[in-house]
């Protein structure tokens, strides 16, 4: 089974994530912010990472250029998923490395339909 | 709302633009209805279809009609008929056509999705039609959508569904809550209102037509009337998409199956001559 490592300070939209991506057939694992997540990958990368943006300690976009600095850090699929939903953030998201780009409020349909695009299922 | 109005309801859509509302879709009817009186200022359903049925008002029947339609569409929905484009039909039509442009028709464009992902995906590689120009038309019943597709004006939902954040980022500027494709992919579709149940339409002669998710709402005979007019806009050697719970099996000979892509079908020999 593929492993999906959701990364926001929300508990509330962990949960929610959590339930989405496991009906998607991956085993979930959480951080609250990045650091946590990163340190979460250097035990074990995971196949891909749905990311929030803002969050305590280390933000996303930090935890995103950090991560592909890592060994093995290039190989998983991260979907940036933030309320942040202008151009100058998507392309700095990408830019950094990022492979896909949700813009919150998200569902199940479009977190399928954005891990379609990366191949994830 | 009681049976002698639902049948009339019922009958008019099916004269009007061939779609078959089943015996158990009384909660939709009222559903779609209800907005449609308020917005007509009218108190309830039951004045509406009686304003229907004494004055045939034909401004309200046709939106009666439109609002009965069911518009669900995304960009590059199912995504094969898309590669079956890209791998199978244009560069086969490119080849065909050496420097005469390449006429693309969408029969039921909804707001506009599917003939954008066309225009972004002929965009984004002009190699796929050798230089070859591409026109583009896009049709529907529904005024409502037809004028959402011209606007090209699309929510953060839609732009989130069967789209890349790559093509977002290329061929999208954002407008407030909205995100509104480009001028230059814009200008290449050209929406006009029609009814594939008008048997007097003109529109010129097609090498692709994507005609998906609209047969299913129509009965059998319709569907073959359809398809058959739809024969007789095509090109010799052109190319028919159909939805992904579609088929000419069974409903006309007109066309044969494209080998190993399913959906996709080429215009028959035979339907060649007979034209
Ligand atoms: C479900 S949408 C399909 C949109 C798009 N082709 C797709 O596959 O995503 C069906 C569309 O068919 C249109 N439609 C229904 N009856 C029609 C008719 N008689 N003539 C033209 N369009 C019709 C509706 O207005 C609606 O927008």
């Amino acid at each position: 089974m593929k492993r999906c490592l959701i990364v926001d300070d929300s508990r509330v939209v962990r949960k929610v994530a959590r339930r989405i991506v496991e009906d998607l057939r991956f085993e979930a694992d959480e951080a609250a912010d990045g650091a946590q997540a990163l340190e979460f990958c250097r035990k074990t990368m995971p196949d891909c990472i749905l990311l929030d943006w803002n969050m305590p300690v280390m933000n996303g976009i930090d935890f995103l250029r950090a991560l592909r600095r890592e060994p093995g850090g290039e190989r998983p699929t991260v979907v940036f998923c933030t309320t942040e939903n202008d151009m100058s953030h998507i392309a700095e998201a990408m830019r950094s490395g990022a492979n896909e780009y949700i813009m919150k409020p998200f569902d199940s349909e479009i977190i399928e339909s954005k891990f379609n695009e990366v191949g994830l299922c | 709302m009681n049976s002698q109005d639902f049948d009339f309801v019922s009958q008019l859509l099916r004269k009007r633009a061939g779609i078959v509302l089943g015996a158990d879709k009384m909660y939709l009817l009222e559903s779609r209805l209800a907005p449609l009186a308020r917005k007509e200022g009218l108190p309830s359903i039951d004045d509406l279809i009686q304003v229907v049925r004494s004055r045939r008002d034909e401004r309200l029947i046709t939106q009666l009609v439109d609002v009965m339609t069911t518009n669900e569409t995304f960009f590059f929905r199912d995504k094969t008929p898309f590669e079956h484009l890209k791998e199978a039909v244009l560069p086969v039509l490119a080849q065909a056509r050496k420097g005469q442009r390449i006429r693309i028709w969408c029969a039921a464009c909804s707001t506009g999705q599917e003939p954008y992902s066309i225009a972004m995906m002929i965009d984004q590689q002009p190699a796929l039609t050798g230089g070859v120009p591409v026109e583009i038309v896009a049709t529907d019943i529904s005024e409502r959508c037809l004028e959402r597709g011209r606007q090209g004006l699309f929510t953060q939902f839609e732009v989130q569904r069967g789209l890349p954040i790559q093509m977002l980022m290329h061929h999208f500027t954002q407008q407030d809550d909205h995100w509104r494709v480009s001028e230059r992919i814009r200008s290449m579709v050209t929406f006009r209102k029609m009814n594939l149940m008008d048997p007097s339409y003109t529109l010129g002669k097609f090498d692709v037509i994507f005609c998906r998710n609209v047969l299913i709402y129509f009965d059998g005979p319709t569907k073959t009337e359809v398809m058959n007019r739809l024969a007789q806009s095509m090109n010799p050697g052109a190319f028919l998409m159909l939805g992904a719970a579609e088929t000419v099996i069974g409903l006309t000979q007109a066309f044969e199956g494209a080998q190993d892509r399913r959906g996709l079908y080429k215009l028959s020999s035979k339907a060649v001559k007979a034209a």
